[in-house]
């Protein structure tokens, strides 16, 4: 176990090199700098910032400085234009999409999981394709006009809730909403299509001929590993949940980090660029271990298979 | 009175292809202690008779269109799913083919073992374990105290299938229906699991109605068997008669294809041609198109024939063409 474990981390330091990589290089490719703005700064000031922020330096150098920088003090440099330290930002930002991604989280599990396993259950018949429809709509309309839609047509009527902001905690309901049902769109699918794999195996009609209830069956035989491919993707859409969305938190005023995603790129702003970057590949490295860990706690299988490798 | 009684049963599936008739009309029964054999080529209806007596068979496409089952004085086929469950697994119990894939790989042997027991008998969890271990060892697997734990994947395919037969005889059951319990399994662990089935009958008293393709098998373990054909049943004897004086071409037929019996050397003898198509309304003899008597040209072509009682106990279907010398 403890080996398993030490090669997954190992092996998530790689990918967050390789990450590192690719996004210090496209940074680079991008046109122009940090210092570039509707502002005519002369030259020789520009060049006085760059040094300052060792942007002078031959490209390999500052490629080898950030990591260098990360691993012996910890640093992951400032921000160019905020002029603050990029975990700061992340450290202020983050809570705010934590809460809007866990309880987004909550909200599609919630909602997609029952949904999934009873069109299962019931599949062909119309609470399948109901839940499967509105799955479809859940998948395709944007959260941008779902958004919208929940402030006109909810926020509105009832006192309260408000339209936008961050200031009660009621506040998370709408956001969390909006957020929530494309990943609980995705999950229903998902479990409806791993019940069906289960319902299919020659075990559940064992089970059956043993006289059991179908809510035994449901719950004892299937669900288990029924619930296998929701909860491998449930790992990675985690990450992408808590780690904030841009639109959603845009619509709702929520103080989270998707404003610094879409910013920083167009500030030019290298160390946040990267920082954001990093943390984002972090989260999808640990949630993948996570979700690939409770697949093995749910299947034996696979845990033998880990435990031999 | 016999245990189960079988009338008439009818069981089609309607598929977008078409109306499968999958059982057209079978009648049988079982006394007690007695192994009752199905036999047949695969898709000629033996699995669906007997799936559809416990309410296993997919409903829909799968439709009951007719005939009782009659066990102890109620129709199994007119019972609720609620009713019906409280006999499957408890009085009638079944093994099924694959031991792979028929135990559920995410559970411990344990929780599935004790299952019919807490269920059916409302047994505590340490008492129904303490049954499992015993029956554990009555199938004969080495140290079930240990084993009782494992995973289904931690066993080999003859043990789980050991396993299965210890699940379906755990609650004693006054029959138990084995779906051809020993073809997934290796030459050598055939002999073992047949065996085993037998001696655990014996212990329990209960009934057995087995079916397979293998008429070797059947040879062994049955006392009466029923010949079936694309859904019907085309012969019906105990055991010694049928082998003995098999009377209908398909019957002769099969027991042509036993390697064992035939020539060595010689190449080995298969039915020509395929199943017949079960969408099909079919007016005449089902078995004509291949049946290879010297008579075949008299085998009905306007009507089904009947099954008619030659001797005492030995029905066969009443078609000239297919009752002939046959041509080999």
């Amino acid at each position: 176990m403890i080996r398993y474990l030490a090669s997954r981390i190992f092996q998530g330091l790689l990918v967050l090199f390789a990450l590192y990589t690719i996004t210090f290089f496209l940074v680079k490719a991008m046109p122009g700098d940090p210092f570039t703005g509707e502002k005519n700064i002369p030259e020789d000031v520009k060049r006085n910032m760059r040094e300052q922020s060792g942007l002078n330096d031959p490209l390999f150098i500052q490629y080898l400085n950030y990591p260098k920088a990360v691993l012996l003090e910890g640093s992951f440099n400032y921000s160019i234009k905020k002029k603050r330290p990029v975990v700061d930002i992340i450290a202020q930002a983050f809570p705010a999409s934590l809460a809007l991604g866990v309880s987004a989280l909550i909200f599609a599990v919630m909602l997609a999981i029952p949904i999934g396993v009873i069109s299962a259950f019931r599949r062909n018949s119309w609470v399948d394709y109901s839940g499967m429809a509105i799955a479809m709509i859940g998948i395709c309309v944007p959260s941008f006009v779902i958004g919208p839609l929940l402030q006109i047509s909810i926020a509105t009527h009832i006192p309260a809730l408000r339209i936008a902001g961050w200031d009660s905690p009621i506040d998370i309901l709408l956001p969390a909403i909006t957020l929530g049902l494309g990943t609980a769109a995705y999950l229903a699918r998902l479990t409806r299509g791993g019940m069906l794999e289960i319902l299919s195996q020659d075990y559940i009609r064992t089970a059956r001929a043993k006289g059991l209830s179908t809510s035994r069956i449901m719950i004892v035989h299937a669900l288990r590993g029924g619930l296998i491919p929701s909860v491998a993707f449930i790992g990675p859409a985690f990450a992408a949940l808590i780690s904030g969305s841009f639109i959603v938190e845009s619509i709702f005023q929520i103080p989270g980090m998707g404003q610094h995603f879409v910013t920083a790129i167009t500030d030019r702003d290298e160390f946040l660029v990267l920082g954001l970057a990093l943390f984002y590949g972090f989260l999808v490295v640990v949630m993948n271990l996570v979700a690939d860990l409770l697949v093995g706690f749910l299947n034996p299988r696979v845990r033998l298979a880990e435990l031999d490798a | 009175m016999p245990l189960l009684e079988v009338d008439n049963l009818k069981v089609r599936f309607h598929t977008r292809n078409g109306i499968v008739r999958a059982v057209d009309g079978v009648s049988f029964a079982v006394e007690k202690g007695e192994t009752v054999g199905i036999v047949g080529e695969s898709g000629s209806g033996k699995s669906v008779t007997c799936y559809s007596l416990l309410g296993l068979i997919p409903m829909p496409p799968g439709k009951i269109e007719g005939g009782t089952a009659m066990f102890d004085g109620q129709d199994l086929l007119s019972l609720t799913e609620k009713q019906l469950s409280k006999i499957r697994g408890k009085r009638i119990s079944m093994i099924f083919q694959d031991p792979m894939t028929s135990l559920n790989p995410y559970l411990k042997i344990s929780t599935q073992l004790t299952e019919p027991l807490r269920i059916h008998d409302g047994l505590g969890k340490s008492e129904a374990l303490d049954r499992a271990i015993a029956e554990m060892d009555a199938v004969g697997i080495p140290d079930p105290k240990k084993r009782i734990h494992s995973y289904p994947h931690e066993f080999s395919g003859g043990m789980r299938q050991r396993v299965m037969i210890a699940m379906a005889t755990i609650t004693r059951p006054e029959i138990l229906i084995a779906d051809e319990p020993t073809t997934a399994l290796d030459v050598t662990i055939q002999r073992q699991v047949l065996d085993l089935i037998k001696t655990r009958q014996e212990e329990l008293g209960s009934a057995v109605i087995f079916i397979t393709h293998d008429l070797a098998v059947v040879s062994e373990v049955c006392d009466f068997v029923n010949v079936m054909y694309a859904g019907r049943f085309v012969e019906r004897a105990p055991v010694g008669n049928l082998f003995r004086e098999p009377r209908h071409a398909y019957t002769r037929a099969l027991q042509a294809s036993i390697p064992a019996l035939q020539t060595k050397g010689e190449e080995l003898y298969t039915i020509p041609g395929r199943p017949p198509d079960l969408r099909k309304e079919i007016t005449g003899c089902v078995f004509a198109p291949r049946c290879e008597t010297e008579t075949r040209e008299q085998c009905l072509t306007d009507h089904r024939p009947e099954l008619v009682e030659v001797t005492p106990h030995h029905w066969v279907q009443d078609c000239p063409g297919c009752l002939g010398r046959w041509a080999r």
